[in-house]
């Protein structure tokens, strides 16, 4: 499973990427999780807010930090 | 069904908040007047009564005012998205998408780390650079922290200037960058085609109130969480102030007698990178003492709407040539209202 954090290093992004590591964890998936912060790269998702989510190349949340609950829910379908 | 009762449960929790709120709220001057007079059986009419009855009346009622009104805007913000506001947008014609552009910029939730992705997402979408520039210049200005300080320390007149002008003045800003054909100084890059990637995030849609309510907690905790000590801070100066400088002092430095004020206030406020929270109990004391109107709406608008950090941000998008204008042509809108205000009132 691949994880993508999509943002620029602001303290949202942090925030984010905190939420992900522990959604991770409780999950117990085997996830790699890494950070886009190049700005060119992130528009290439085509997203208009960050921070951004993209598991498995697919952006599921832009613009906003979701729960860890929310994104265990997305990392087990 | 499960999903009206939550709604009726919700409902019914919102209103028992809501009432619990009006209580405390109607409270706060008798408990300020309590404590000041019986508490520390202060004698009225001296400095130190006059600064604590005024903060202990100020503090909590303005951060009351700011938990509700930003709490509603969470969940009024989380019907809005900037694909939503680009889709309104997209093809509109100059005038009418300033206007439109203005007044999205205030709901659609905007932080400005995002102001590059959404710079491009619009212009890229065929949003015309002026429209793009109207929605980027009301989303800091026109912000839900300032409007709420000025109700709460001001009243509902100077709230409604404040949005009215600021509103003006995103739309006029906006429309003349749009007049001045800049789009040579937008980086080349922004126009090129996207290589492949079709990530495209699927529309959110029908969100569950429980997570719009959500949203607007979080907006709560993030905002109120962190303004809080400004705004203290904030109101303990204007209590001082309030308590023990002379009336009429600010008038001389100031006062709308003085014309270069308005210009001095404007340049000042565009390195001071503060929030208004910080900012609006400063200038209400300093009105109170003799300073015009006018010039504190400038300062106080140069403050959040020009940010220097936001412009370095936009320097990755933007050639410096737009930016100094873009700086310019909204500095030069504050001005102007600012110089009306010392001139009307």
């Amino acid at each position: 499973m691949k994880i993508e954090i999509l943002g620029t290093g602001c303290p949202k992004c942090r925030q984010m990427a905190e939420v992900v590591r522990k959604a991770v964890e409780k999950s117990g998936k085997d996830a790699a999780i890494s950070k886009v912060e190049d700005i060119r790269e992130i528009m290439k998702w085509k997203v208009m807010a960050t921070p951004a989510l993209a598991i498995d190349d697919e952006v599921k949340i832009a613009g906003r930090v979701p729960t860890v609950e929310e994104v265990t829910s997305l990392l087990t379908p | 069904m499960t999903g009206t009762w939550d709604i009726k449960r919700y409902f019914g929790a919102g209103l028992l908040v809501l009432a619990a709120w009006w209580l405390v709220y109607q409270g706060l001057s008798p408990f300020a007047k309590w404590v000041t007079y019986s508490l520390f059986s202060l004698s009225p009419g001296t400095h130190l009564t006059s600064a604590l009855e005024f903060f202990l009346y100020e503090a909590p009622k303005v951060l009351l005012l700011l938990t509700l009104v930003v709490f509603v805007v969470g969940v009024v913000r989380s019907f809005f998205t900037p694909e939503r506001a680009r889709g309104f947008l997209a093809g509109k014609r100059e005038f009418a998408g300033n206007g439109i552009a203005a007044l999205l910029g205030t709901v659609t939730p905007f932080c400005s780390c995002s102001a590059v992705p959404l710079f491009i997402g619009f212009v890229t979408a065929g949003v015309p650079l002026g429209v793009t520039f109207s929605f980027l210049i009301s989303a800091p200005m026109v912000n839900e922290v300032a409007l709420v300080l000025l109700f709460g320390l001001f009243g509902w007149k100077i709230a409604a200037i404040y949005l009215g002008t600021g509103l003006a003045i995103a739309m006029a800003s906006g429309w003349a960058i749009g007049r001045m054909g800049m789009e040579k100084y937008v980086e080349e890059w922004v126009f090129a085609p996207p290589e492949a990637g079709d990530g495209a995030m699927p529309e959110e849609q029908g969100m569950p109130w429980e997570m719009r309510l959500r949203l607007g907690l979080d907006a709560v905790r993030d905002i109120v969480g962190k303004v809080w000590p400004y705004l203290l801070a904030g109101i303990a100066v204007g209590a001082g102030i309030h308590g023990y400088v002379p009336e009429n002092f600010m008038a001389s430095v100031m006062g709308s007698g003085a014309w270069w004020s308005v210009p001095l206030a404007v340049l000042l406020g565009i390195p001071l990178y503060s929030n208004a929270a910080g900012i609006i109990p400063i200038v209400q004391a300093l009105l109170g003492k003799g300073a015009a109107l006018g010039t504190a709406l400038a300062f106080m608008m140069s403050v959040i709407g020009l940010s220097l950090p936001e412009m370095v941000i936009l320097r990755k998008v933007l050639k410096t040539r737009l930016i100094a204008t873009f700086a310019g042509v909204v500095g030069v809108g504050i001005l102007i209202v600012g110089c009306l205000f010392n001139l009307v009132m």
